[in-house]
């Protein structure tokens, strides 16, 4: 146990990598291994001076790179130690080979992300290309709008991480700068019950248990290989029913809600925004001022779990709409946005198929208003009028100099 | 809903004035929001720092305000920062300065047609005097706390030592001091 107390007050003013901190903090982290990075840096450095003070009894581990901070996580985890670290961008970039062997492996360790645009231009602002990147590598990735869902997140990651059912490394986004830099009000839960909630760490399959030898990371060729690959998607698959167990706990707990999907006015609406991140909060204020102004029955659909990706409830948010726009915060590299494919996939199986427009959005921390969502929401009402895509079926919100569009609807 | 902009070079403490005065603002039981626009991250470079203040959550993450508070910490920056942008008609601005109001406005067209909503004070002198650096920050919210009439400033001092609980009581003191006179003298 930990030498020295932590003052905490009821009401905080904290940004987003404090609030991380605090739960990395509160949920006794045993090891974090960290090579710091703009705009996570002080996730890591807060735990190091918790460590160096006597607030955790665990150990801070300096490598020479991210790939080597995974790594390090992925032999402290596998030894049998409850293992968290934080990175952005470039080096997230690095850490990915290592990410696949801890989903592999199905190390439960929890990595904050502070999502970060990817160079080159170099960027230390947010968008979310890091994130993307991460989205076939098996661990679950839950996404915070804010600085409180970014702790209330973090401690939900190791709940479910560590759950003996799914055995999965747990991702927890957070948008670098508009949530990691801004202070805002953040009512953390105090240490006691936060740990209770959290739970003693219980491992499976410990490297440091010497009376029951196991090996981690084997080969496997054909013979064995899609037989492993097939199991860890199933684990991701199956770890749905588990993420909805430790959200209805954490809200006896808080009081503060969690949803695999998060729906807002969408009881009534005609046309939606589907977003990440902190894009998601400024399109409820959209939202509402349209209905309040414009008449325009608007609503905002979110996927709080980007992996494993929530079709089925996604599909049931948005079938009876008639128009969607998907807002993706990451370069698309010569294709439609992710989260537009993934939602147009989901809606291609209602029977109502409502029209699904992409806008590429916010890309090195370009800043998206209030005013930028309305005009997606405008453009979602004028097709829905139409009863057809009116504008190109990609477009770029935000963007300075002439419109650009790529592809549209086919009308015979 | 209130919003306020700070204009400040780097290393004059807009930030923690920011940050502070968000602190200080959620402990009325108000909800906050506390953020800084870096140019390049330097000493010495212009940078804004932004409030939000509201009774309900504040859930617009966009970095476009208009503000009702304009506060510039940074003398120069009145001269060469856009400090009306996307202002409103009932917009306050608050400027550092040694100059009279009417000096300061005849120096400043976009200011011009505003004076009954332009406010001086010299943080600058204040904080010489007071802490014995130049950090205008702390006077700044002195000066903001009499204009918006958000505090009593006894209410304000109080809370402000709480924030500044980890520095030493001549810090501390030199704080009060400062807020207190700019408090006092902005015009």
């Amino acid at each position: 146990m930990p030498k020295e107390k932590f003052e905490l007050n009821e009401r905080e003013v904290w940004d987003g990598n404090y609030a991380a901190s605090q739960a990395m903090r509160q949920a006794q982290v045993d090891v974090m291994a960290a090579y710091p990075i703009t705009p996570s840096t002080p996730i890591v450095e807060n735990y190091g001076s918790y460590v160096a003070n006597g607030y955790v009894d665990g150990e801070f581990v300096m490598v020479e790179s991210e790939h080597a901070a995974m790594s390090a996580c992925v032999g402290a985890s596998a030894a049998g130690g409850r293992v968290a670290t934080a990175t952005s961008s470039q080096g997230f970039a690095l850490m990915v080979e290592v990410l696949y062997q801890a989903s592999g492996m199905r190390l439960p360790i929890v990595l904050n992300v502070v999502n970060r645009a990817l160079a080159s231009p170099l960027n230390v602002r947010g968008d979310h290309s890091d994130m993307y990147l991460g989205r076939d590598s098996g661990w679950i990735q839950l996404d915070a709008y804010n600085a409180q869902e970014a702790y209330d997140l973090a401690l939900c990651a190791f709940r479910i991480g560590e759950n003996h059912s799914v055995r999965l490394p747990v991702m927890v986004h957070q948008d670098g700068f508009v949530t990691s830099h801004t202070a805002q009000n953040v009512y953390p839960l105090s240490d006691e019950e936060a740990y209770n909630f959290v739970g003693d760490f219980k491992p499976v399959d410990d490297m440091l248990d010497f009376s029951r030898p196991v090996t981690y990371g084997a080969q496997t060729e054909e013979d064995w290989h899609f037989e492993h690959k097939a199991k860890q998607h199933k684990a991701l698959m199956d770890s749905r029913k588990v993420i909805d167990e430790v959200f209805a706990e954490f809200k006896k707990l808080s009081g503060r809600e969690y949803k695999r999907v998060e729906s807002y006015m969408m009881e009534d609406a005609e046309v939606a925004i589907v977003a990440l991140g902190t894009t998601v909060e400024t399109a409820r204020v959209a939202a509402m001022e349209l209905r309040e102004k414009e008449g325009i029955k608007a609503g905002v659909v979110s996927p709080r779990v980007f992996r494993p990706f929530p079709f089925d409830l996604i599909r049931d948010a948005l079938e009876n709409v008639k128009a969607v726009g998907v807002m993706d915060r990451s370069s698309p590299g010569g294709a439609m946005g992710a989260l537009f494919n993934e939602v147009s996939a989901a809606l291609y199986t209602t029977p109502n198929r409502p029209l699904v427009s992409n806008y590429i959005y916010g890309l090195g921390g370009r800043d998206c208003s209030v005013e930028d969502l309305k005009e997606v929401f405008r453009d979602q009402k004028a097709n829905a009028d139409a009863g057809h895509i009116t504008t190109p079926i990609q477009q770029f919100s935000g963007l300075r100099g002439p419109k650009l569009g790529f592809f549209e609807t086919k009308r015979s | 809903m209130t919003e306020i902009r700070w204009h400040s070079r780097a290393g004059q403490g807009a930030v923690t004035g920011a940050k502070s005065l968000g602190d200080i603002v959620a402990t009325t039981g108000k909800e906050v929001q506390a953020f800084a626009l870096y140019g390049s991250a330097k000493r010495g470079a212009a940078l804004r720092a932004y409030n939000r203040i509201d009774d309900k959550p504040i859930i617009n993450h966009a970095k476009f305000m208009r503000p009702d508070y304009v506060l510039v910490i940074d003398p120069a920056l009145a001269y060469t920062d856009d400090i009306t942008l996307n202002d409103k008609e009932s917009t306050k601005y608050i400027v550092t300065t040694h100059l009279s109001k009417e000096e300061l406005i005849a120096g400043i067209p976009a200011l011009q047609g505003k004076e009954d909503r332009v406010y001086v004070v010299d943080c600058v002198q204040i904080s010489l005097d007071e802490i014995g650096r130049s950090i205008p920050n702390a006077p700044m919210l002195g000066a903001f706390v009499k204009i918006s009439g958000m505090f009593e400033l006894d209410y304000f001092l109080e809370n402000m030592k709480r924030v500044l609980k980890k520095f030493p009581q001549k810090i501390i003191d030199g704080n009060m001091r400062a807020i207190t006179r700019a408090y006092n003298e902005v015009k």
